[in-house]
């Protein structure tokens, strides 16, 4: 029951046509039809919210407005700030990032043998993977293959994928999910131990393993226990503020930040792995986010400013199912899970108005036309949304599905008065991933050599557009390996001397180009404090 | 004009939106928050809360993230609590009541005050969960404490001094490893993959024209 008395009487609507809605398949859209809707309704296609880089080794490409503030702004660190002779940290591995490609990466390495260290802006765990909520998808079923999921992937992708990265993503997912299944994560399980799957956003298989609707929460809480089992050492609350690089131009260490007293420290390293997550708490285009708290992009400037190229900056992914009301959870997500299970998408009339397993930027672009030319949206204190009927999913499935298999969501709205057995939902697009990021190759290693990179700040796994449940599985598999392979490269990395000239050189190219973006970067944390003020 | 109430941070008097989550408050009063914000979504119990309404004995635990303010709340944030977390090597370990007994002893001092339960910020039966653990009933245990976010505000009440958190992170390890069904078709998978009984079809796919991709992605069929 909404108090709101427009939102109940579309809801009233969606109720009234449930028992027809629910026996309904529609059709999938066609590549045509697909490229069409994009084209006019999908943000990445907005030119003006975009603007050509003038400095830095992806100059004359476009990013969004919020990221090239950021890539083209100077560094927080001032040169004489810090000692260079004198490390405060010491090990042959520095991860930067304790979310789960990170945490998945330090497990490797130490497995590896080597000395490594973790060092994250907020705790261990404190990451999107702890909010990923669908699943992680792995060709394991006989009817499905590594194939069958590179074509699914590489076609959602709009082709755009590295091939070599794409490759090993679809090889090596049932070996990861046998890796977590080892350290003793919960997947959903029939009986006999046949894992249950389901489809996501244009999967042709239903390869979709989860663990209830906390499939990431309970991935992220497993490594961080067995990082913890382990005793590798967690510098938690400390920021990674520059990378710094030897005498030759290798990542040779970082320079660090006390998030609470601001103190800065020095960690030298033989091999540096970025594992920083990706940027929705920069808002692009205004848009609400899903994501943590400290998804700001970090990970992207250092990387930039160290001579690391960017590939496919300029494409986001607009998860098409936040939560649009309540506004204590706007912008929340939604798992697509809800679809998987079997909820629909409904327009404010009662009209089931696409296939609600279209890709994620497909089914993004449908909502916001549904909402805009179509004029077919439910008008929200915050805007306009469409209905994701999820009684629908009890009536499939039976009673208890819903707080069986998407318990969290039942939580999630359930706060706020809205039980999903009984009403539908709200949503509309919010932004969810970094598409696009560090490029790499297939040893996990960016183009600054013993500078590797894992997880959502990496960018060409996923092409333009990433698949449900493709993002756990790339934190796994690309961790792992950089974990595995930046212990084995330190082994022969002959220390040098520490330099921040780099620094030097990239603000000298923003002089050389006349960028003046009036920011400081890495951004560290979003503004939301009344007064305005930046961390 | 949006309805205002009156909260009282760390004690201290703020006028604020009645419609605001107790995070959102504090940055509406002017807090830039390092500690105590996470996901912002209650999936990651960074946020751990305690608050008493004036006038009411009644203590409550919370997630700012998630629990809207109420008039005369007085808030107290939990962002970080010393629970205890033994380390173990999972290979080694055995899914026998011996480990509970071995690293967390003092879930048999449980008294059955039930303050856990109370505080719970998920709405889980903790205490039954712990029961569950001294059994070395590990499955029910996994089961019961599944939706556990770590915030750590059960062990805050609990007079035996337990960290439940890690009591039950134990248990879905001992359960999602040793106790879970095995799953055949995940082995057979990874031996096929070993066998190199992929690779001829992914190369062949990889060395493929996009046009060719293209006619392949839009006409795979699609599993009912």
């Amino acid at each position: 029951m909404y108090l709101d008395p427009v939102i109940q009487a579309s809801a009233e609507k969606v109720a009234a046509a449930r028992a027809e809605n629910v026996k309904l398949d529609p059709r999938r859209m066609t590549a045509e039809e697909k490229d069409q809707l994009l084209r006019t309704y999908h943000p990445d296609y907005r030119e003006d919210q975009f603007q050509i880089l003038q400095a830095g080794p992806n100059r004359g490409d476009k990013v969004p407005h919020e990221l090239a503030d950021l890539l083209q702004a100077r560094s927080r660190v001032i040169p004489g700030d810090i000692d260079l002779t004198r490390a405060d940290y010491d090990v042959d591995v520095l991860v930067i990032g304790g979310g789960g490609a990170g945490t998945s990466a330090a497990i490797e390495a130490h497995e590896a043998g080597a000395s490594v260290m973790v060092v994250t802006k907020l705790r261990m765990g404190d990451a999107n993977t702890m909010m990923a909520e669908g699943g992680i998808q792995a060709a394991d079923k006989p009817n499905d293959s590594p194939a069958q999921h590179f074509l699914d992937a590489y076609g959602g992708g709009h082709f755009a994928a590295q091939k070599d990265l794409l490759s090993k993503l679809v090889t090596e997912a049932p070996e990861a999910i046998a890796w977590l299944s080892g350290l003793g994560v919960e997947f959903d399980k029939a009986p006999d131990g046949t894992m249950i799957t389901t489809h996501g956003g244009g999967t042709s298989r239903k390869r979709m393993h989860a663990a209830k609707d906390y499939s990431g929460a309970e991935i992220m809480r497993t490594l961080r226990d067995e990082a913890l089992n382990r005793e590798i050492p967690v510098v938690d609350f400390t920021a990674a503020m520059e990378l710094v690089l030897d005498e030759n131009g290798r990542c040779a260490g970082a320079v660090l930040m006390n998030m609470e007293t601001r103190q800065l420290k020095l960690a030298r390293a033989r091999t540096v792995i970025l594992a920083t997550g990706g940027a929705g708490r920069l808002h692009y285009q205004g848009f609400p986010t899903s994501n943590h708290y400290g998804a700001t992009a970090d990970g992207l400037i250092l990387g930039y400013r160290a001579g690391a190229r960017l590939l496919y900056a300029d494409t986001l992914q607009y998860h098409p199912t936040g939560a649009a009301f309540p506004a204590q959870i706007f912008g929340a997500l939604v798992t697509e899970k809800v679809r998987s299970v079997g909820a629909m998408l409904i327009n404010a009339n009662g009209e089931a108005f696409m296939n609600p397993l279209e890709t994620r930027d497909v089914s993004a672009a449908s909502i916001i036309r549904e909402c805009s030319d179509r004029g077919n949206g439910v008008k929200t204190p915050a805007g306009s949304a469409v209905w994701l009927d999820t009684p629908m999913i009890e009536l499939k499935h039976g009673k208890g599905a819903i707080e069986k298999r998407i318990p969290a969501m039942m939580r999630m709205f359930g706060k706020y008065g809205i039980d999903i057995r009984v009403d539908p939902i709200l949503v509309y697009p919010t932004l969810h991933y970094q598409n696009g990021g560090l490029h790499i190759s297939a040893d996990g290693q960016t183009d600054v050599e013993n500078l590797f990179a894992a997880g959502e700040v990496v960018g060409g796994i996923h092409g333009r557009n990433r698949l449900m449940g493709n993002s756990l599985l790339d934190i796994i598999v690309f961790g792992r390996s950089a974990g595995r392979n930046a212990a084995q490269k330190s082994r022969s990395v002959q220390p040098g001397t520490l330099t921040l000239d780099h620094v030097e050189r990239f603000h000298q190219a923003l002089e050389e180009a006349g960028v003046h973006t009036g920011h400081l970067s890495p951004k560290l944390l979003p503004t939301y404090n009344s007064l305005g003020k930046d961390f | 004009m949006e309805q205002m109430v009156n909260v009282y941070l760390f004690g201290k008097h703020y006028e604020v939106p009645e419609s605001l989550t107790i995070m959102e408050a504090m940055e509406y009063a002017g807090y830039q928050l390092v500690r105590g914000c996470g996901c912002r979504n209650g999936f990651c119990g960074a946020c751990a809360t305690i608050y008493r309404i004036a006038g009411d004995r009644e203590l409550k635990g919370c997630l700012a993230c998630s629990t809207k303010v109420e008039n005369n709340m007085y808030v107290a944030t939990l962002p970080f609590f010393p629970l205890v977390k033994e380390v173990y090597d999972i290979e080694q370990v055995k899914p026998t009541e011996q480990i509970m007994m071995q690293l967390y002893p003092e879930i048999y001092a449980c008294v059955g005050c039930n303050a856990c339960t109370k505080a719970c910020t998920q709405g889980l039966d903790v205490m039954q969960y712990i029961a569950y653990a001294q059994r070395g009933e590990y499955e029910k245990c996994a089961e019961e404490s599944f939706d556990c976010v770590m915030c750590g505000v059960c062990s805050a009440r609990c007079p035996a001094g337990i960290s439940h958190p890690q009591v039950a992170m134990l248990a879905r390890r001992l359960n999602g490893k040793y106790l879970a069904p095995h799953c055949d078709h995940l082995d057979d998978r990874i031996r096929e993959i070993r066998d190199g009984k992929f690779i001829p079809l992914i190369e062949s796919l990889m060395g493929k024209s996009i046009e060719e991709m293209q006619e392949l992605y839009n006409s795979r069929e699609i599993e009912k």
